[in-house]
């Protein structure tokens, strides 16, 4: 036991814990933007394995690591404006279009993959490279932060970022307090002239953006190369944060910092001599056990934030 | 920041309007309405008259499909709320546009917030609100949640709101349906007030009452058509009524003192407590054969609940209920209505009727499972068709054809076959719970004519209602919920004024515990 607790002390664990959060953090913000705009976005997985295939393609084939990175970021703004409209003008539900989107992207990716590189695996053929990390000037000689946050890929400070960011924009900007307005009462707001549908597209855009950065950021940064079905399911655990996060931008920033937290412990214990198949259970059961905590204080509560977060 | 109005002529007025929808309904039919500056005008119409979507097209919600909308004197086309707004045109609507978990302030600044570049003041804000609260006597308190305010101060937020939007033109639909006397007459104040520093007010509205207390003038639609404007000072509730139906129509109850026999309901202690607080507490009333007993209260003072345990739909944690003697404790809602109860819950649209199911077979859902409906649990077609057709018949229900989905019913229809199915059962003890809610004048007084009907045929009436007029008209007893407890019994309705109960509404007075529980039989004991 002592093991597991020198494990997961050491700053190794504690920086693969800002590493491994990444992608369920931007991925969480993407999905939390998305409620509070009215529209859930349940395509989070999608647009991340479509950004995680773009840009590692783009990047191999261009060799600018940087132009890869946009057009993933880019494709999955663009399958956000996709929901967004299958939405808004065709009345589709959100939750069925998001699986469309879902399986679209599992599929589509494949095929795009196997098309140009005739690999049914990924791009592990295509040498694509990957962001670039970040360390702070003179952060290294601090003992345990320097080690943890030394060396961290730009992403993940943009993931850390995200969370103040998000904050400001819903309780400081014009913008967010139509965005929260829009998904809890869209009457409302569109009886005092807020442009509703403007306001659900854009925040579906970013919801993409964010959730295409999350992708980037695993085959651009967590490895350098894409793989089929990479993002596991991460797209659903965000989206389990967000609604263990009570709908709020630092509450969401517990919950996926807890996935993060979570799944690295796999990793470690991984190491140890612990039945790999139990550990490799832990995310999955820490989202049951959570969103069990979270229908019950809701429940307790007798009252959600966002009165009217529809679908 | 609003458009230029011309210098004189009406504030708002509509030039041979009419509204058709994609679906062939004439909602508005060639409208000519003017009214000018500083005047409070009503519209008055039964449901289905036409003044909601004409208000709609006053506020850009609608476009008339012929004819011309007038603000400030000049011809405009209304694209949506933003380009009325920007001409000075505010809207309160029936159900109020507010954002549940934003501040007062946030709600009356939404859409036009203070601030610089994309940013929002929130200090501005507040100081806005306040600042408006005070100038125009609409007192509020710009902090506070407006999930957690009263209703009254969620609708004097909706005013605040069109007047931080500079609104000249103020529009009310239905604004005292929620509200109690007192609060009406805070609203009433607050409306004259507007009005004389050059407010434009149309305010929309059923109670004639509250139109002959309030408005300068009365317009009056039917059907579509503008029927007649008429000076307030000239009309009576009795000739605003006989021009909305076409007919000289009373809604004075036909009604002659009750004559109660034996207790039918028995209510002793009763408690419910839910995980957010205690709803009910301790209740203790009778309800007998022959009389119909009111229940008053502010909405969501325990009301709903009541109803729902007596239909047996939640279990009471504390107390007893007895329907002829029966405890009804442990029977399930197909017991309950065994046991002789008939419900006519509050929410139709969601308690009330299958809405997709045709009008035939919500007639029957609580009687389909014996003869001479059905025999060894098979279902008879003509005898439910015979059913149907004689409580259409009965009920008046208008419809072509039985096997008309009760959705496409208006709303009044559709209480008539929830009414008519409850009634016909005969019941022991009928709770009526907002039976008139949204129907119009000729279903209400209908509705008032069946209940006073049934009670003199023997049944229990507990009338639970938001509308104290038709509780004064229709109650041999009265009972006021404040806060899941009864505060007040009047066992004499005669002579009862809707201000006076309006006090124990709001707790400023309160019946003493003696006259709560004369002459009831074991009263519960009161909890340490």
């Amino acid at each position: 036991m002592s093991s597991v607790l020198d494990v997961v002390l050491s700053s190794a664990f504690l920086a693969a814990v800002l590493r491994i959060a990444t992608p369920y953090l931007l991925a969480a913000f993407g999905g939390l933007v998305a409620e509070r705009a009215g529209i859930s976005n349940i395509a989070l997985d999608g647009q991340m394995l479509s950004a995680a295939c773009t840009g590692a393609l783009v990047a191999g084939y261009s060799g600018s690591v940087a132009l890869g990175a946009l057009s993933g970021v880019a494709t999955a703004t663009l399958l956000g404006l996709l929901l967004a409209a299958l939405r808004l003008e065709l009345g589709a539900d959100a939750i069925i279009a998001g699986i469309g989107l879902n399986l679209l992207a599992s599929g589509g990716t494949a095929y795009a993959v196997y098309t140009l590189l005739d690999d049914k695996g990924g791009t592990t053929g295509l040498k694509s490279g990957s962001l670039p990390t970040v360390t702070l000037p003179g952060i290294e000689h601090i003992p345990v932060v320097g080690a943890v946050l030394s060396g961290q890929n730009m992403i993940t400070w943009l993931a850390f970022l995200a969370a103040p960011f998000v904050a400001w924009l819903f309780f400081r900007t014009r913008f967010g307090f139509h965005l929260r307005a829009v998904g809890e009462m869209p009457d409302a707001a569109a009886s005092v002239g807020i442009a509703v549908r403007r306001v659900q597209y854009t925040g579906l855009a970013l919801s993409g953006a964010l959730a295409g950065l999350a992708g980037v950021f695993l085959s651009m940064g967590y490895v350098s190369f894409f793989v089929r079905d990479m993002t596991a399911g991460r797209g659903f655990i965000a989206l389990a944060a967000v609604f263990l996060g009570g709908l709020r931008p630092w509450g969401v920033f517990l919950a996926a910092l807890g996935f993060g937290a979570a799944e690295a412990l796999a990793v470690q214990l991984g190491t140890l001599d612990v039945p790999p198949q139990l550990v490799s259970t832990i995310p999955y059961v820490m989202t049951l056990a959570a969103l069990a905590l979270y229908a019950w204080r809701r429940k307790r509560r007798g009252r959600a934030v966002p009165a009217a977060a529809s679908l | 920041m609003n458009e230029p109005w011309g210098k004189d002529g009406p504030a708002v007025a509509a030039r041979g309007v009419t509204k058709t929808y994609a679906n062939g309904v004439r909602a508005v039919r060639a409208v000519d309405l003017e009214v000018p500056p500083g005047e409070i005008r009503a519209v008055v119409g039964e449901n289905g008259a036409g003044k909601s979507t004409l208000m709609k097209m006053f506020y850009g919600l609608e476009q008339p499909s012929a004819g011309e909308i007038l603000v400030g004197g000049r011809p405009r086309v209304l694209r949506g709320p933003a380009s009325a707004i920007a001409l000075g045109v505010g809207m309160v609507h029936q159900n109020l546009m507010l954002v549940p978990s934003f501040t007062v302030a946030q709600n009356v600044v939404l859409g036009v917030e203070p601030g610089r570049r994309g940013l929002v003041d929130p200090k501005a804000a507040v100081e806005t609100t306040a600042r408006l609260a005070e100038e125009s006597g609409l007192t509020v308190d710009p902090r506070a949640r407006v999930d957690e305010v009263s209703v009254g101060m969620r609708q004097r937020t909706e005013i605040l709101k069109a007047l931080h939007r500079r609104a000249r033109v103020l529009i009310l639909d239905e604004p005292t349906a929620v509200l109690t006397p007192q609060e009406t007459e805070d609203l009433f104040a607050a409306v004259r007030r507007l009005r004389d520093g050059g407010m434009t007010v149309l305010f929309i509205s059923h109670k004639l009452r509250e139109v002959r207390e309030i408005s300068d003038k009365v317009s009056v639609m039917r059907a579509g058509s503008l029927v007649g404007t008429v000076a307030t000072a000239d009309a009576t509730e009795r000739s605003l009524a006989a021009m909305m139906v076409g007919r000289d129509m009373s809604l004075d109850v036909d009604r002659t003192p009750a004559r109660p026999t034996g207790t039918t309901l028995r209510v002793r202690g009763l408690g419910y407590e839910t995980p957010i607080g205690q709803c009910l507490h301790g209740l203790d009333f009778d309800v007998a054969a022959g009389e119909i007993v009111g229940v008053a209260g502010i909405e969501g003072n325990g009301q709903s609940e009541l109803a729902e345990i007596l239909a047996g739909l939640r279990r009471p944690t504390g107390g007893t209920v007895h329907i002829d003697g029966t405890d009804t404790a442990g029977l399930d809602v197909a017991g309950h209505r065994r046991a002789g109860i008939g419900y006519v819950p509050e929410d139709r649209l969601h308690n009330g009727a299958a809405l997709d199911a045709s009008i035939a077979d919500n007639l029957v859902v609580d009687r389909h499972d014996r003869p001479p409906l059905a025999r060894h649990g098979v279902l008879h077609p003509g005898a439910l068709r015979a059913h149907a057709d004689r409580l259409i018949d009965q009920y008046a229900i208008r419809t072509p054809d039985p096997s008309v989905p009760v959705r496409a019913l208006s709303g009044g229809n559709m209480q008539k076959v929830i009414v008519a199915r409850e009634l016909s059962a005969g019941p022991r003890l009928l709770i009526a719970s907002q039976v008139t809610r949204g129907v119009d004048i000729g279903a209400m007084r209908f509705m008032y004519e069946r209940l006073v009907a049934a009670r003199d045929e023997g049944a229990a009436v507990l009338l639970i209602s938001a509308d104290l007029t038709e509780l004064l008209a229709l109650s041999d007893r009265l009972l006021v919920l404040k806060d899941g407890r009864l505060v007040a019994r009047f066992d004499d309705t005669t002579g009862l004024t809707e201000k006076r109960v309006g006090l124990y509404m709001l707790g400023v007075e309160e019946h003493d515990r003696d006259r709560l529980t004369a002459h009831l039989d074991d009263p519960w004991e009161e909890a340490p």
